[in-house]
């Protein structure tokens, strides 16, 4: 890419963004500096640093049930996947299920979670986001290893590979994209998830009680604070699965740099 | 399908398409229901089964190394049996209410559709909107998209109380009383209006070079382009991300609804029979179940839609 | 600018030029100094290898793309203009129909464009139906039908508003050979009947020589043309194609390919 390419693809989301903060900013420094509810950027950063203890250990806590509760998902995905897609029949019968299960606000199970595997244990809570992560995945990845081109499983036929050759050097590198779409959808998925589930329960020092605390107290720029966190989180493991994206997938030229060339 | 030879008798052939498809079609939904059924059958035999074992060992597995730890007791506080869960349905859960639990969970379902149905109205416009707005041209998609994908790593459910507060203080001067539900809309808008966009997007730049140029030659405008090309092209697109967005509304109302403590709706009742759970954890269970029955009707109501919709059209599954 | 075109002539490029990306290190020259005239009804072939700027030169001639140098006339009007006049109709390699209207509402989507009316609309559909024989197949959507078949909705739509030219980029090209014969034969039977002038992009030597009057030769980097063959093989009927003739127009154009091809 040159650098002029390069400049054309990261200026304007840089334009949109620090604009967009500027605005926040200027709009509720002009019409209402002492706005609580939704404070002004600069007093929610104060707000971070000010409590950085605090919201470091919450947020090193909720990541770890949000991290761990994503790959348990999504390996559990991949796995039932791939064992599901050997079998044409059961990958069609059970590919509309899991879609129409996946309709069900998983997060509604969370209390009975809590009872099932103790209130302030992680275990519930790991629970939730596995199940939550498990579905999209699954699904994508069904897809991906079955809906492969017709003429690459002959052409595989034709030299005589067995079934794990032609998953290794087929269905698995075609179902990579499929994976990696429903992967970027979990990864924010699961902090998500994992902050709603801490308002039922699990550990006390975890984001999702810090932001229902602090919002029931009133002290509203410390909730958005967490919110804050919550997001950079959700924004790192993000671009945690487009690196991975990258590295697996080297021959996808991505979006950027093809529209920047 | 197979394509039809030249000059073949077009009428019968037609009638029998016509009814080749309708069979296959009942066939379909036919087995989607009979593995539907199969599924909440397996999934009650194995809690049944589950059950039945811990209680006829004393709940000794959770003793088991490794695996015990995590093993939900049996009995019948944390584990309520199937038969009890299903009657609660029929008992008016307060004493000087003649309303029957399953009732109550209707109308709060009821209330909760309508709190998902305005925030993913709100959100279809807000996500095609954008998306037109983003086809216009590539710095503006550029500017914008990271955004609609960051937007859905922020915790907005989180913060619902204080949406609600946000909402009854900014929101006066609207010609009609804000209530508390409406804010819970919001948060369903937030949750709907990304695939909305996302997809919507994909779907109007669908078409290909050809098709654009067919309209070119035309000298059709950009409006005729938009509503005679693009947008018919996007619909497939659509339905994937409407299908997505209308699980996502009723989540979000959900939990829009525990984490701001708006009261009617299925959250809340979520969340008052688990605070109750001691006096009868069967009611919460059932309260669950409501919420699973409400997701997965709403997406069948969405997937009828589609199908509807998409009828005429060549089999698409486009990536989302 | 410059004078215009006299009205008998269809199309005439004027020392027409296309060069994309100028000035930048990736320039490519797709077109250089073209000069062509299309008479009105005429059939011209324009071929040549991949990459010689044929279906750029269509295009061109569509006021799709504007020259970088010369001029384009169209009926005598610049090819923008005869754009906005909705002059000429235009067919693609891939019929692209709207897979969600049916047949007969894919013919009438110029129509509607244009604002007429619904009773004149499925007058003119019936009609189109009629010329490209489809008439029992209006209510079906195009994934019914077979690839010749949608390839003759295509051409009814880009006739359906009665252009006086058709432009066509490789119509034919995603056919197998059984059906791209019937349908060459059918285009010259809809050309005969309509009196519609024809400029008809192909990378095939016997589609060339079959359909068209004149057939335009082409080389690559930069697109040139290199030959004009006038082929005089009188109405086209089953015999043509056994025809000495024939053969003799083939390998005429072939030898003016050959001669492009060498390094």
């Amino acid at each position: 890419m040159t650098n002029h390419a390069r400049l054309r693809a990261i200026a304007p989301p840089l334009v949109v963004g620090v604009g967009g903060l500027a605005l926040w900013e200027l709009v509720l420094t002009v019409l209402n500096p002492k706005a609580f509810v939704l404070p002004r950027p600069s007093v929610i950063a104060g707000k971070v640093v000010e409590q950085w203890s605090t919201i470091i250990t919450a947020t090193t806590n909720t990541g770890f049930i949000a991290v761990t509760g994503l790959i348990a998902g999504a390996l559990l995905g991949i796995m039932v996947a791939i064992l599901v897609s050997r079998f044409q029949i059961v990958s069609e019968a059970v590919t509309p299920l899991a879609v129409a299960v996946n309709a069900i606000p998983i997060i509604a199970l969370a209390p009975i979670f809590n009872f099932w595997f103790g209130l302030r244990s992680p275990r519930s809570n790991q629970g939730i986001v596995v199940l939550l992560v498990f579905f999209p995945v699954f699904v994508n990845s069904v897809r991906g290893l079955t809906e492969v081109h017709r003429g690459q499983l002959d052409l595989m036929e034709s030299f005589a590979a067995s079934t794990w050759e032609t998953l290794k050097e087929v269905r698995i590198p075609n179902a990579l994209p499929y994976l990696f779409t429903s992967l970027k959808i979990a990864s924010s998925l699961a902090v998500i998830a994992a902050i709603v589930a801490e308002y039922f329960g699990g550990d006390q020092a975890a984001l999702g009680q810090l932001i229902v605390q602090q919002a029931a107290l009133s002290r509203y720029s410390s909730a958005w604070a967490g919110v804050l966190a919550g997001t950079l989180m959700g924004m790192a493991l993000y671009l945690v699965v487009v690196g991975l994206e990258r590295w697996f997938m080297p021959w996808r030229v991505t979006e950027i740099e093809r529209s920047g060339s | 399908m197979d394509s039809l030879d030249e000059g073949v008798d077009a009428a019968v052939v037609r009638a029998e398409i016509r009814r080749y498809e309708r069979r296959a079609r009942l066939r379909n939904v036919v087995r989607r229901v009979v593995v539907f059924a199969a599924f909440v059958i397996a999934l009650s035999l194995l809690y049944s089964g589950y059950k039945a074992v811990g209680q006829s060992i004393d709940d000794a597995q959770r003793d088991w190394p490794v695996i015990g730890s995590v093993m939900p007791a049996t009995n019948d506080l944390i584990m309520p049996p199937i038969s009890a869960i299903l009657s609660e349905f029929d008992d008016p859960p307060q004493r000087r209410n003649a309303k029957t639990l399953g009732q109550f969970i209707f109308e709060a379902s009821l209330f909760t559709a309508r709190e998902a149905f305005f925030g993913f109205v709100a959100g279809i416009v807000l996500g095609l909107s954008l998306a037109i707005l983003m086809l216009r041209s590539r710095t503006i998609e550029r500017g914008l998209m990271p955004y609609v994908v960051v937007s859905q790593t922020v915790p907005l459910v989180a913060i619902a109380p204080i949406i609600v507060i946000w909402g009854q203080t900014n929101f006066g001067w609207l010609p009609f009383t804000w209530n508390a539900w409406m804010s819970v809309s919001i948060i369903a808008t937030y949750l709907t209006f990304f695939p909305v966009a996302v997809n919507g997007l994909k779907g109007l730049q669908s078409p290909s070079a050809e098709s654009i140029e067919l309209m070119d030659s035309y000298a059709a405008s950009r409006t005729q382009t938009l509503l005679k090309l693009r947008f018919p092209a996007s619909v497939p697109y659509l339905f994937a991300a409407l299908k997505l967005a209308a699980s996502a509304s009723i989540v979000g109302a959900i939990v829009g609804e525990i984490s701001s403590g708006v009261g009617g709706g299925i959250g809340r009742l979520i969340l008052d029979f688990a605070s109750r759970y001691t006096t009868g954890p069967e009611r919460l269970y059932a309260s669950v179940a409501g919420a699973a029955v409400l997701g997965i009707v709403v997406f069948g109501l969405i997937s009828i839609a589609e199908r509807y919709a998409l009828r005429g059209r060549a089999q698409e599954n486009p990536v989302v | 600018m410059s004078t215009s075109a006299p009205v008998s002539v269809a199309v005439e490029a004027r020392a027409a030029s296309k060069i994309f990306s100028r000035g930048k290190p990736n320039q490519v020259v797709a077109l250089e100094s073209i000069n062509l005239s299309v008479r009105q009804g005429g059939f011209v072939a324009l071929i040549g290898p991949s990459g010689c700027g044929k279906s750029t030169l269509l295009r061109l001639m569509a006021g799709l793309v504007p020259a970088t140098e010369g001029e384009i006339f169209v009926n005598g009007k610049a090819a923008d203009q005869a754009r906005r006049d909705r002059d000429y109709g235009m067919a693609f390699q891939s019929a692209s129909l709207f897979d969600w209207r049916t047949v007969t509402r894919n013919i009438e989507l110029p129509l509607e464009l244009l604002g007429w009316s619904k009773d004149q609309r499925s007058k003119r559909s019936a009609e189109m139906l009629d010329l490209v024989q489809l008439s029992d197949f209006g209510d079906h959507y195009p994934n019914q039908l077979s690839g010749g078949m949608q390839q003759r909705v295509a051409i009814a739509r880009a006739l359906s508003f009665k252009p006086s030219i058709l432009l066509m980029d490789e119509p034919f090209g995603a056919l197998d050979e059984m059906t791209r014969e019937h349908m060459q034969a059918e285009l010259l039977r809809i050309w005969e009947d309509t009196q519609t002038s024809v400029v008809f992009v192909t990378h095939s030597i016997p589609e060339a020589v079959f359909l068209a009057q004149r057939v335009i030769v082409m080389s690559p980097r930069p697109g040139r043309i290199v030959a004009d063959i006038d082929v005089d093989l009188g109405p086209r009927g089953f015999g043509t194609r056994e025809d000495p003739e024939f053969f003799n127009k083939i390998t005429e154009v072939r030898e003016a390919l050959r001669a492009v091809e060498v390094p």
